[in-house]
């Protein structure tokens, strides 16, 4: 597999430090994004997708660190749900990730990767800096702006944000607020990286192979959250793995356990442990209303775009009720929205598979 | 584009420009007509996804939700008209809802299948069983419509709850007819409800 040095990525430097929620300025940002389409000569049609925590700007092109397609290839693109032939696609690696922007893995101003000096961050604050980015191509008022799972947490900072820099404004499978169940396991996933002694404090950089095994754990233990439970029933059961009894031992006798054995491994090619550190961080600091002085109908107050928020029937990490929380924000300022809750059976992922009523909605919203 | 009769009439009687609330839009049929012949800020609720979906494919705004419930959610006079039509026979509390589309929208119009249509006296006269018409195709035990009323006992009610009529209108055979004998005559009514 390719490593990130290897590879040539599209990059722009913001032109001034990045103001952060903490106080701090983050200097010397770039931001590595893809583009599909054609921006049109008024730049009316430009859609912002936000990608999701460990997801990336290769929406849909094929992903060269791991060369698989763009983890929505199968909606964006030329006569698909988001139409690359009518709109101008942009994605942003976040800033705190690990796929060409700036985060914990880049070099610091001691001229070092910044490991653990990284000032955290939040998701307004990646919102800031893609903006910033819009801002120095040119783009103004956005057709859309689109993000499912911390995406669709993007989305709606935009929203609060920005609220006159986008048309329509499309959340899926997210919330406007990390619950505490959501806090808590992400605090395993942290707790397991920080355990491993590869970790060593985050400046595994310089030689060492990093914290692979805890990072292996804390993507197991969130890939649970990202199925169904009947889901799970229905793809694994209780069947074995490759044999006809149980070992008695603790090898993966069931398929469960080497379905997320591998899910876990996999993710260590290509994803930053201090990145997954700093991201979830941001997602367990969202919190919508309390920015807005703890109403979230404030937060929507300003706003002139059109919502479309979808749920899906057996998402457990982000609830129809979560959801339905922001319905209840946006009707009280009287915002046009739109709300769905779908049925499929892939739980949060349901999202980023194919679930042909999710592309009913969000075609007939976007056009 | 045809609507049905009675949606025809509230399509008519909505003043141009205004913010209305469909609840219970289906496909959001009204809300189109509404938007594109007056002008009107249109919104739904709907309980059906896939009809929320077809709505939202028209340009439409549309909330999935029980009006049963969700209604509860939106403030008070928030809309200048509140609709609901076809849907009162339906609801857990036909009174419940009426308050509720009273306190979000300052003028509500609301129609409904009148069960005292000579036709249904008669279907019940004659066969001794729950009648099935044309509009009212279900069986008793699946029939969504859990709560039949009659032009009189609607009138009773919104006297006893010192709801206004301000208009009414009514329908037989997919058109419009006289006030008189309206109980007996009508197999489906409009009203214009206010505080």
């Amino acid at each position: 597999m390719a490593t990130l040095s290897d590879l040539t990525l599209n990059r722009l430097a913001l032109s001034a430090p990045l103001p952060l929620d903490s106080g701090r300025d983050l200097p010397g940002v770039e931001l590595a994004y893809e583009t599909y389409g054609e921006l049109a000569a008024d730049k009316s049609n430009a859609i912002l997708l936000f990608h999701a925590l460990t997801m990336d700007q290769f929406v849909a092109s094929e992903n060269p660190l791991t060369g698989k397609p763009g983890w929505w290839q199968a909606s964006v693109g030329p006569g698909k749900v988001i139409d690359t032939d009518r709109f101008f696609v942009i994605c942003a690696n976040v800033i705190g990730g690990c796929m060409g922007s700036t985060g914990p893995s880049s070099i610091g101003p001691e001229g070092k990767p910044w490991g653990m000096e990284f000032p955290v961050i939040t998701i307004r604050d990646m919102v800031r800096a893609q903006v910033a980015m819009l801002d120095q191509l040119g783009i103004g008022r956005l057709h859309a702006v689109v993000g499912g799972s911390m995406g669709g947490m993007q989305a709606l900072s935009f929203a609060a944000n920005y609220p006159d820099r986008a048309g329509r404004v499309l959340a899926i499978a997210t919330t406007a607020r990390h619950s505490a169940q959501n806090i808590a396991f992400h605090e395993v996933g942290r707790q397991a990286i920080m355990a491993d002694p590869e970790w060593q404090g985050g400046a595994y950089y310089e030689g060492g192979k990093g914290p692979e095994k805890g990072l292996s754990v804390a993507r197991m233990a969130a890939h649970i959250t990202y199925l169904s439970e009947a889901g799970l029933t229905e793809k694994f059961g209780r069947r074995l793995q490759d044999r006809d009894s149980k070992t008695f031992g603790f090898d993966a006798d069931f398929q469960i356990e080497s379905y997320l054995r591998y899910q876990g491994l996999s993710f260590t090619n290509r994803f930053d442990a201090n990145s997954y550190l700093y991201i979830t961080r941001a997602m367990d600091y969202f919190d919508l209303a309390e920015e807005h002085g703890g109403m979230l109908a404030d937060a929507f107050r300003q706003s002139d775009a059109r919502f479309c928020l979808i749920s899906f029937d057996t998402d457990w990490l982000y609830t129809t009720s979560d959801m339905r929380e922001v319905v209840h924000a946006l009707n009280a300022v009287a915002a046009p929205v739109s709300f769905v809750e779908l049925s499929a059976p892939f739980g949060h992922d349901s999202f980023l598979l194919d679930v042909p009523a999710l592309d009913r909605v969000m075609k007939g919203f976007l056009e | 584009m045809t609507l049905r009769a009675d949606l025809a009439k509230i399509a008519e009687l909505v003043p141009a420009g205004v913010r209305v609330l469909d609840v219970g839009c289906g496909d959001g049929e009204l809300m189109a007509e509404l938007r594109d012949a007056k002008g009107v800020d249109a919104r739904g609720m709907e309980i059906d996804a896939a009809e929320v979906e077809k709505a939202v494919a028209r340009g439409l705004s549309v909330v999935q939700g029980d009006a049963n419930r969700d209604l509860a959610d939106y403030p008070d006079q928030a809309f200048d008209v509140a609709i609901l039509s076809q849907t009162l026979q339906t609801a857990e509390r036909p009174d419940w809802l009426l308050e509720q589309l009273l306190r979000v929208g300052k003028v509500a119009f609301v129609s409904f299948p009148n069960f005292a249509y000579w036709r249904m006296r008669l279907s019940l006269l004659w066969t001794g069983r729950m009648p099935n018409s044309r509009h009212l195709p279900a069986n008793w035990y699946e029939t969504a419509n859990i709560h039949h009323t009659t032009i009189f006992d609607f009138l009773e009610l919104a006297g006893e709850r010192g709801i206004r009529v301000e208009g009414s209108w009514f329908f037989a055979a997919g058109r419009e007819i006289g006030g008189a004998n309206a109980n007996w005559r009508a197999e489906h009514a409009v009203f214009q409800l206010s505080r």
